[in-house]
């Protein structure tokens, strides 16, 4: 009985264990519900998947099931988040155990509770504990964005490294706070059309009516809503790493008061969606992304020139082959900033060469082209976070040498050949035509479920590692259970 | 000696992506026994609309071909409004004149003005018909296979020209659907692979190293057996086939305050989910593709 009480301590009870339990379970319904569409229903895998699991697969049923997949992953995300934002910041012992008990049944209720209710025939039951675990998330979230009160004296920062106000209000809290606070109230920018569709059982994908030229003010918060909360879960990924990583200097207090303006002006924008501010709130979004990426910018140029620093401490004159090793030479380091910037190119890049031209270019294709667009775009986007994600989790769990290089790199490179690839297929109409795409579609796709692929063999290996790591008296989760500061391993 | 091979495969790879299709390789033929010229009678009556079932009412009798528009049929069209004049080359496209849409300058809505359009492009390789400067002809093996690389203003053309209209949404909806039940696809709740011409759905067509999917003649999924292929008898209730894959059909509808024309049905190109009777497309009316063919509705 011990020997279970002190896993389950351990798992649930420690930051890395909490992040472990939700690294897995996200893991585990990738690997489970990835194989229900794409390549894996072209080869037959999915029949024998839904066979084998007896799910109940209702075609009317697809677009609910979808947005509870999507929920459910990114439930776990944030929560994921939120204890490594409790992890790194000071606050009172009690809202960050309060923040963590709720967040944890909330996730995992939202992500059992609702799969079981999608995927294996419409038990109401379900649907009410997957809507109660979305709830508890929330108000986890508010406890959260109550802890990160950046105007308590006790949180001020000291330091005159790092962005702060005269009084000494700490920016980056000032940001972490701003970004909670937006979070709160974006999610109800989906709870709301949420219930309001929920109920009448009417769901459906924002990428479907997005040609629509009169949208309801529910599709409108539906379609602002999930533009939002990826938007901000990028930027409080993008806050945790730059703590991670010590962020302090000139640099930091550029980008501090920079995010945390984009922040506010990006929801502001957002939220106008839905007010009279309709055909201006794209202009408002631009204004709100433009100071956020830039904070971003400076994280990166922070992070790769601190990466340079230390690699070539003691070469009196380095060249720039030695600068470049040394930027590259810890990938769980340089990777979740690569990413930020691999971004770009596969995301914002696609995003904006969309709006610019999407009249000239884009309307001109029909609209299941652009829907590949939309989706791929934020798919991308997502895996992005969660590749950030798992490069940080590699260095918490201390991952040395070999193994730590491999690791990342692994990440990084299959990752970014499947996010290229994507991109490509999402793009292809602007260099091939559809009659002669068939060996492009099939290299691109080959690419992508390569990578993906082998990025969740990754997983996979790290995770049974874990597993069996969990049977030994004195595993690495045994040193983990003491580790719960994560403040302490910044360096 | 090591062997560089990770950049080998890599070029292997990209050369694989970059290599030429024959739009021409060799088709099967097959007699589907299903007549292009077949219509099918729609009750006047009430049946369930779209993925949420909502109950519509069309108030009339109607008809509607029981197969897509094929090759032979569009060809013989071209000759005949080419020869009396409804048609003109236009460099390389077949163009027709359209009376226009009332223009009201919604946000990202293009005018459509009275004026001659593209009916179907000329020398495209992906096209199933040839021009031989005074008359056109099916691709040999093509001529029962659905119309396509036709643009909106080009379906809606021919039906016009032999006094038909292109269905409107509701009305390929309710052929597709019946009036009896709230079924995702035309023969009933579920979709295998021999039902329906889909991306991957390993029918005799297609390729899936080389040119991917190509079009299956009208009616081909009927029951019958082809080479070793069983089909599996897929018609909707009102005896349409095609309703489901194949090629993505041009419907009627112009709304107010949008150019976009609309598409249903799912293609060749598209996965099973499109393939479901309430999903829409949307383009253009001026977009054409080997995935995209149409048929047409009339007073019975």
């Amino acid at each position: 009985m011990q020997f279970v009480r002190d896993r389950l301590n351990y798992l649930f009870r420690s930051t890395k264990g909490l992040i472990l339990v939700a690294v897995a379970m996200i893991a585990l319904e990738t690997a489970v519900f990835g194989m229900l569409s794409g390549p894996m229903a072209e080869f037959g895998v999915r029949d024998v998947v839904v066979r084998a699991m007896r799910m109940d697969l209702v075609q009317a049923e697809r677009e609910g099931r979808i947005i509870i997949l999507y929920h459910s992953i990114a439930m776990a995300v944030v929560a994921i988040e939120s204890y490594m934002i409790t992890g790194l910041l000071k606050m009172k012992e009690f809202y960050r155990a309060a923040v963590r008990v709720f967040i944890t049944i909330g996730y995992l209720m939202a992500m059992i509770f609702g799969m079981g209710f999608a995927y294996w025939g419409h038990n109401w039951a379900l649907h009410g504990l997957y809507i109660a675990g979305l709830t508890l998330i929330f108000f986890a979230g508010v406890l959260l964005a109550i802890a990160l009160w950046p105007w308590n004296k006790e949180a001020y920062q000291l330091d005159d490294a790092y962005a702060r106000t005269k009084r000494g209000v700490d920016m980056e809290r000032v940001a972490f706070f701003a970004t909670a606070v937006t979070t709160l109230i974006s999610a109800g920018f989906g709870a709301i059309p949420g219930s309001f569709f929920g109920n009448g059982f009417e769901a459906f994908l924002a990428e479907n009516i997005i040609r629509y030229p009169e949208k309801s003010t529910m599709e409108y918060s539906v379609i602002g809503h999930l533009h939002i909360m990826l938007a901000l879960v990028a930027i409080m990924i993008t806050l945790i790493i730059g703590r991670w990583l010590n962020f302090k200097g000139i640099l930091h207090k550029i980008a501090m008061p920079l995010i945390i303006l984009g922040t506010i002006v990006l929801n502001l924008g957002v939220w106008g969606v839905v007010t009279p501010l309709e055909p201006v709130a794209h202009m408002i979004i631009y204004v709100g992304a433009t100071p956020a990426m830039l904070g971003a910018l400076m994280l990166v140029i922070f992070g790769w020139q601190k990466l340079i620093r230390e690699g070539v401490a003691g070469i009196q004159k380095p060249t720039f082959l030695q600068k470049l090793a040394a930027l590259v030479r810890d990938p769980l380091k340089f990777g979740p900033l690569w990413q930020m910037v691999f971004m770009n190119f596969t995301v914002s890049g696609i995003g904006i060469l969309m709006a610019v031209r999407l009249d000239e270019i884009f309307r001109l294709w029909p609209a299941r082209e652009e829907r590949i667009e939309l989706t791929g775009h934020w798919h991308v986007l997502s895996a992005i976070i969660a590749t950030i994600i798992l490069l940080y989790y590699g260095d918490m769990i201390g991952l040395k040498g070999k193994i730590r290089t491999l690791y990342g790199w692994a990440i990084i490179l299959l990752s970014d050949i499947a996010f290229a690839s994507v991109t490509l297929f999402e793009m292809k109409r602007l260099f091939i035509s559809e009659a002669t795409q068939q060996p492009l579609v099939n290299t691109v796709m080959l690419l992508m479920d390569f990578g993906l692929g082998m990025l969740l063999v990754i997983l996979a290996m790290v995770m049974v590692w874990r597993l069996a790591d969990l049977f030994k008296k004195k595993g690495r989760w045994t040193e983990e259970r003491g580790q719960d500061d994560l403040s302490a391993e910044v360096r | 000696m090591k062997r560089p091979i990770g950049p080998l495969l890599a070029v292997v790879l990209l050369l694989s992506a970059c290599s030429p299709v024959d739009l021409n390789a060799p088709l099967p033929v097959y007699e589907t026994g299903v007549d292009p010229e077949a219509w099918a009678l729609v009750p006047a009556g009430e049946f369930l609309s779209g993925q949420h079932n909502d109950p519509v009412t069309i108030e009339y009798d109607y008809e509607i071909m029981v197969t897509d528009a094929s090759v032979s049929q569009y060809v013989a069209f071209l000759n005949q409004a080419l020869a009396d004049g409804t048609l003109d080359i236009d460099g390389d496209q077949v163009v027709g004149f359209y009376p226009g849409d009332e223009f009201r300058a919604v946000k990202h809505e293009v005018e459509i003005a009275a004026a001659d359009y593209l009916f179907v492009p000329l020398g495209d390789p992906a096209s199933r018909f040839a021009f031989d400067g005074t008359a056109f002809s099916a691709n040999p093996g093509y001529e029962a296979h659905p119309m396509t690389n036709v643009s909106w203003f080009g379906a809606w053309g021919y039906c016009g020209y032999n006094g038909y209209v292109l269905p409107s949404e509701l009305e390929w909806e309710k052929a597709a659907r019946g009036s009896t039940d709230d079924r995702p696809f035309p023969w009933g709740d579920e979709i295998l692979r021999n039902n329906a011409n889909f991306y991957a759905s390993r029918d005799p067509f297609e390729n899936m190293g080389s040119f991917g999917s190509r079009t299956s003649p009208v009616g081909f999924y009927n029951g019958q057996t082809y080479g070793g292929y069983a089909t599996l008898d897929s018609a909707s209730p009102y005896g349409l086939y095609d309703m489901a894959g194949n090629v993505w059909q041009w419907t009627g509808d112009a709304y107010e305050g949008q150019h976009y024309r609309y598409l249903r049905g799912g293609s060749k190109d598209t996965y099973e989910m499109d393939l479901r009777i309430w999903v829409r497309n949307n383009a253009t009316p001026t977009y054409y593709s080997p995935g995209v063919g149409f048929r047409c509705a009339r007073d019975p």
